[in-house]
């Protein structure tokens, strides 16, 4: 056992020597993990923020100026004037998102009791904006009519409290700061474990290894132990610096349970990397191998699109993916304060996908050598 | 006497090594001049800089009455150099046939299609090449890859021919012949000068002049006839020892082989029986078997490619044998027996050790991976590199060291555990005579005292001579096995070089090769053409076209590799919000809380789950992330309705994904709103609506706005990709010396590298839209021939911008990463997919506004769902355009020439 230890140790050295000596790729890690956190994370809100809008004030009253009013940074742009023969060719070039109508006659018609309706032009190729856009514009106009007729009357029969738990000011920071770095555990982890075998391969000294006493399972370790050193390092710095003091996100649940859980899904994915080293022939093959399966782990884990609205297949193929348990696992923990008895589940399906991908990758990797 | 090159106080550093140490020389031109010296001591560092490939640090170099700094006169005279580096094959395209290689460098050398095809005809069939046309340069053997880098060299006639070491690793029969074609060369070509450099001592006596070199500088500059009177010494060999200096001589002598050891008895180290070796149709190894003593040195001999790696590969279980049975020290190999390999050391053909590595490093390594006692690892490591005396280097980087030294290297690891039985595969190909004989010797020592058994191939025949039985092999067969004197004997020869060609040229019934058949045309000398030539450019475009063609798989990703990701993203992303779970705690159980959240439930958004019966199960709940929403309804909710005094619904939402969190608010209050003009059945409709009006997407589907963006981003990552990773390979692999030394200029190589791969994307585009039309219904509402237009202009950015992350990175996988990286965050977050960039603010906005897949995303979005026509995205098509000539202008300067 101690044999075992010491060799996979020394080996773990050497591919540890290697990554550092290759200082671009170097570069680009630290680069990952610090300020494309923290650019992914403040710049690419989800919210609604600066949509660009524009009304037609067919109507130019007090009620119709009011409501123009009421549209403001930072959700809004401020409000550009247009004349009604502008909405095409605004929309078509994509400057504005939204166009409202207000026609004319709109406050008397209001004030008279009728019913009167805005129009709401929605670029509808702009999906999140659109969407969510579309329900606060409305909820903003109802408002300022309400408070325009000050009907101290009115009273809604229900009244709707709505509170967000966890994140009450709802910042996509938070998440996005997570998800950002979950996407780069993947990306690195993956590529550092199956290029260091790729490059050995094209180096030729997987030969020299294998005429020594060693076995293919040291040889495997040592790799996934090194690349899930440097970048358990990464996610420390990452979770400590960039997330808890840059980006001031307050995380309420236990970091060493996410740092287990990180270990345990870096485990995985560099199993994952070696299977997929095993099995292409030259680095270009790996690296379209790479980008096919990264892409669509990045994408359909639950952080870009959310996981309960996929089709129902997919979900169950992304359940055998680590990174789908692994963002469950990391909200649950860092945001919602969930413990171990809450996501063990998920751990457990993390660590056996884990186990499953390196026996496989331990059965491909000794068939290409043979 | 004219001097075809002058090279004054030149002096050359790596880092901190110095390869040239202020030499100053004149070479003679219109003969055949070559550079002798061992490994390392700065010869191909100085042809590098005479044919213009290596920047010059520091000195003066002038070639063909030129300076050779000058980047204008080295673009003159390109077509007059030619230049072969150094390693089998090193400047060839090993998935290209012979004839497509020599047509890749008759267009870098501007040769018109007849005058080429003639040319390349004669060449090859002059060289003895001509029946193996259609052969891939991969399946050449090593003398013949070196046959065709000559071709290549000579295609454009240069009068400048440098060579490096072009026999090194070359068969004897194919050293002959060799040297046998660049005399014929020279009879017909008189007024060309050859510049050769070698490591092996005795090709000197076929030069007119010879330069030795050690240590970066000059020992003597003369002719061998001349050098050898200088020495007093009747071969170069010896002639280039005395030269040394005296401290470094002093460790040499000659020293006697001594009789077979006493220790050497009757156990068989090695038996193979009938091994036979197929890989597919081809027979590498066949029935070759033989005995072998404890505590002997066995030679095998052969050509390139003959089968000595693969038997040797069998020897050490690396490879399995087809058919036959191999016995070490009498126990039969299994394939996995870890303690055998303790008693085995082996070194292979290239150097295969870690470049990254320092040699301590590397030493140390192997001494802890071979279970060395912790006790005796630092002593072993320093005898080691006393040993093999690379002390002085022991904290040098292995990819910094020469060849020679790293070969000592190799073997110092092969040996750093004691093993009983030592498999080297041609350990002294590039190694110098004084450190070969110290090998030697050293194997020697190993055997006779020690008793280990030693297992080796090797080119040179004064070493098979040193062996005490060798095998002479070819083509996989074994022609002859005895004694050196008994095989030299067997065929009257005086040596065993003479007796293995005989031997091979029975085998091969070779005819003699037709003299007469040297005629080669003097081709038409041109100036390598202007600015941008287009037979240049073609050239390399035809070239990786051809790679690409030929790597099945690669090309497969490449194409089909954008059109599942569409497949998958398109389904799989959604920025519909459906389905979502929520529960209710409802304090009240009455009619009219079950009617609300019955209202609530019945939308398309929510599934509801079971009840909840407190706060606390709340909480755990959606701490488990097992609801997304929940409703909780106070007591007396019905009661209080009824009366009209305003009940307080509350709704509590898991706000860990903002944006989900967002769009169920929005929901929840419009389930909520909609309820209540239903229960006030006073006025059904609010006074006032807001009628929205989606456009271009009039159901609001998910798909319809997510295909057109998806387009856009699937063609950033696999173009860019694939382009950095085949112009760092290129560097890796060593072709990039093609670009360097042939008059191809920076932008012909740049485009005509980029082509192929626009034309591939090119084609995945078109896959994309069947796929979107087809498959996904999405309609293109605008002109397809813009879109198409489009897209031709973004692939070529994308590819550029490929380009442009290969200038950075020095291997393939910090150019994967690198590349990967650098396009996603900007393309994912910054380009409009989500927030048009307009929304976008700091750095963001600013990355958004100079990334041109911002401008692709709108020309996409506008033709497919808008009907927008080319007028409508004037400006995104100029940015685009602007993107390219950025792109690539940034390029250009990032590309050097030369080597540093």
């Amino acid at each position: 056992m101690m044999k075992h230890i010491s060799i996979i140790y020394r080996l773990f050295l050497k591919e540890l020597l290697t990554l550092l000596r290759d200082k671009i790729m170097f570069i680009f890690i630290i680069y990952s993990f610090s300020v494309a956190i923290y650019l992914g994370a403040v710049e690419s809100s989800t919210e609604l923020n600066n949509a660009p809008i524009a009304f037609v004030d067919e109507d130019r009253s007090t009620l119709s100026q009011r409501i123009i009013d009421s549209f403001y940074k930072p959700r809004f742009m401020t409000p550009e004037m247009i004349s009604y023969d502008e909405i095409d060719k605004g929309m078509d070039a994509g400057v504005y998102t939204f166009v409202l109508v207000i026609p004319s006659g709109f406050e008397r018609d209001v004030l008279s009791g009728r019913s009167v309706d805005i129009q709401l032009n929605i670029d509808a190729t702009r999906m999140l904006q659109a969407g969510i856009g579309g329900g606060y514009i409305t909820a903003i106009i109802n408002q300022e009519v309400n408070a325009f007729f000050a009907n101290p009357e009115f009273v809604a029969p229900i009244e709707l409290v709505t509170n967000y738990k966890y994140n009450p000011n709802l910042q996509s920071s938070w998440f996005g700061s997570i998800n950002e770095l979950i996407s780069n555990i993947l990306m690195f982890s993956i590529l550092l474990a199956g290029a260091s075998l790729m490059r050995e391969k094209e180096h030729g000294t997987i030969e020299h290894l294998l005429v020594m006493p060693l076995n293919a399972v040291q040889i495997m370790l040592a790799k996934i132990f090194s690349t899930l050193f440097v970048i358990m390092i990464c996610v420390v710095f990452s979770i400590f610096v960039v997330v808890e003091m840059f980006l001031n996100v307050p995380i309420i649940g236990s970091i060493p349970l996410f740092l287990f859980g990180t270990f345990l899904v870096l485990f995985s994915t560099t199993s994952m990397g070696i299977f997929m080293g095993t099995i292409t022939k030259s680095m270009p093959q790996f690296g379209m191998m790479f980008i096919l399966v990264v892409l669509p782990l990045l994408m359909l884990s639950g952080g870009i699109t959310p996981y309960e609205s996929m089709p129902k297949i997919l979900q169950y193929v992304m359940y055998l993916s680590p990174t789908t348990h692994f963002m469950e696992v990391a909200q649950a923990i860092l945001f919602r304060g969930a413990g171990l008895e809450i996501i063990w589940l998920d751990l457990a399906a993390i660590f056996l996908i884990g186990l499953f991908f390196f026996a496989f990758a331990l059965l491909t990797f000794k068939r290409s050598l043979e | 006497m004219n001097y075809v090159v002058k090279i004054k106080d030149v002096s050359h550093f790596y880092k901190k090594t110095k390869a040239v140490d202020n030499i100053t020389l004149d070479i003679p031109s219109g003969c055949i001049v070559g550079l002798i010296g061992p490994d390392g001591v700065g010869k191909s560092t100085l042809l590098s800089i005479i044919a213009g490939v290596r920047k010059i640090q520091s000195g003066n170099v002038e070639v063909l009455g030129g300076d050779i700094k000058s980047a204008s006169f080295r673009k003159k005279i390109s077509s007059r150099i030619a230049y072969m580096p150094q390693g089998l094959g090193k400047n060839l395209y090993m998935l290209l046939s012979v004839y497509e290689n020599l047509e890749f460098f008759g267009r870098l050398f501007g040769l018109e299609k007849n005058e080429r095809k003639k040319r390349i005809d004669e060449l090859l069939k002059s060289i003895g090449l001509y029946e193996f046309k259609d052969r891939a340069a991969g399946k050449l053997s090593g003398g013949m890859k070196q046959k065709l880098g000559l071709c290549c060299a000579l295609i454009h006639d240069p009068d400048l021919l440098i060579l490096d070491e072009p026999t090194t690793g070359v068969d004897p029969l194919s050293r002959r012949e060799f040297w046998k074609l660049i005399e014929l060369i020279r009879k017909t070509q008189k007024e060309m000068s050859v510049l050769i450099a070698t490591a092996y001592m005795q090709e000197a006596e076929l030069f007119d002049y010879t330069v030795a070199m050690n240590d970066g500088k000059i020992l003597a500059n003369t002719t061998p006839a001349e050098l050898l009177k200088i020495t007093k010494t009747d071969n170069i060999d010896s002639a280039f020892i005395e030269l040394l200096p005296k401290k470094q001589t002093k460790e040499h002598r000659d020293f006697p082989i001594s009789e077979k050891s006493q220790i050497q008895n009757d156990i068989l180290a090695i038996e193979a029986f009938e091994l036979t070796m197929k890989f597919g149709d081809f027979t590498a190894v066949e029935n070759v078997s033989f005995k072998i003593k404890q505590g002997e040195i066995f030679g095998f001999l052969g050509s390139n490619g003959c089968g000595k790696t693969t038997t040797m590969k069998m020897l050490t279980g690396l490879l399995i044998p087809t058919h036959g049975d191999i016995r070490l020290f009498e126990t039969p190999i299994k394939g996995h027996n870890l303690e055998m390999r303790k008693d085995v050391g082996y070194m292979t053909q290239s150097f295969s050790l870690y470049n990254e590595l320092t040699i301590k490093q590397n030493l140390f390594l192997h001494a802890h991976l071979y279970q060395i006692e912790k006790s005796l690892i630092d002593a072993r490591v320093e005898e080691m590199l006393e040993r093999f005396y690379i002390k002085k280097y022991e904290d040098a980087l292995a990819h910094d060291l020469p060849l020679g030294i790293k070969q000592r290297l190799s073997l110092a690891v092969a040996v750093i555990h004691k093993p009983k039985m030592l498999i080297l595969d041609e350990p002294t190909s590039g190694v110098d005579p004084i450190s070969r004989d110290m090998f030697w010797k050293f194997l020697i020592d190993l055997s006779r005292e020690d008793g280990v058994t030693i297992f080796i191939s090797t080119h040179f025949m004064n070493e098979g001579e040193r062996c005490d039985r060798v095998s002479l092999m070819h083509q996989g067969r074994v022609l002859a096995s005895d004694t050196p004197q008994a095989l030299a004997e067997s065929k009257d020869k005086e040596n065993l070089e003479d007796a293995f060609v005989e031997y091979l040229y029975g085998a091969m019934d070779k005819e003699e090769m037709d003299e007469s058949a040297i005629a080669i045309d003097k081709s038409s000398h041109k100036e390598p053409s202007g600015f941008f030539s287009l037979l240049r450019f073609f050239g390399y475009a035809y070239r990786e076209s051809l790679e690409l063609v030929r790597d099945p798989v690669r090309l497969v990703f490449a194409l089909l590799g954008t059109v599942i990701l569409m497949f998958v993203m398109g389904y799989g992303i959604s920025m519909d919000v459906e389905d979502l779970k929520f529960s209710v705690l409802d304090n009240d159980q009455s009619p009219q809380s079950r009617e609300y959240v019955e209202y609530i439930s019945g939308s398309r958004y929510f599934l509801e789950q079971e009840g909840l019966t407190s706060y606390e199960e709340l909480d755990e709940k959606m701490k488990r992330g097992e609801i997304a929403l929940a409703i909780e309804i106070p007591p007396n909710f019905g009661r209080d309705l009824k009366k009209g005094s305003n009940p307080e619904v509350g709704a509590w939402i898991d706000g860990t994904i903002s944006f989900r969190a967002e769009t169920i608010k929005g929901y929840m209050e419009g389930l909520h709103g909609t309820y209540l003009s239903e229960l006030s059945n006073v006025d059904a409709k609010p006074l006032v609506g807001v009628e929205m009006r989606y456009r271009y997407n009039q159901d609001f589907e998910s798909l319809n706005s997510m295909v057109p963006a998806v387009i856009p981003i699937l063609l950033v990552f696999i173009p860019s990709i694939l382009m950095a990773l085949s112009v760092v390979r290129e560097k890796e692999l060593g072709s990039i010396t093609n670009f360097y030394a042939t008059p191809v200029r920076k932008l012909e190589f740049l485009l005509g590298k980029q082509l192929p791969y626009i034309f591939i994307s090119m084609i995945s585009f078109l896959g994309l839209m069947l796929l979107a039309v087809y498959v996904f219904k999405v309609p293109v509402a605008g002109n397809f021939a813009v879109l198409f237009f489009g897209a031709l202009l973004f692939v070529s950015a994308t590819t550029g911008l490929g380009f442009l992350m290969s200038s950075f990175a020095k291997t393939q996988i910090a150019a994967l990463g690198g590349t990967a990286i650098a396009t996603m965050l900007p393309t994912v977050s910054f380009s409009g997919l989500r927030d048009p960039v307009s929304s976008l603010e700091g750095v963001g906005a600013f990355i958004g506004n100079i990334f041109p897949a911002t401008y692709f995303i709108n020309i996409s979005r506008g033709i497919f769902s808008k009907d927008i026509g080319f007028e409508g995205h004037y400006f995104d098509f100029v940015a685009l355009a602007l993107s390219i000539v950025v792109i690539t202008s940034i390029s250009l300067m990032l590309l050097k020439k030369q080597e540093r």
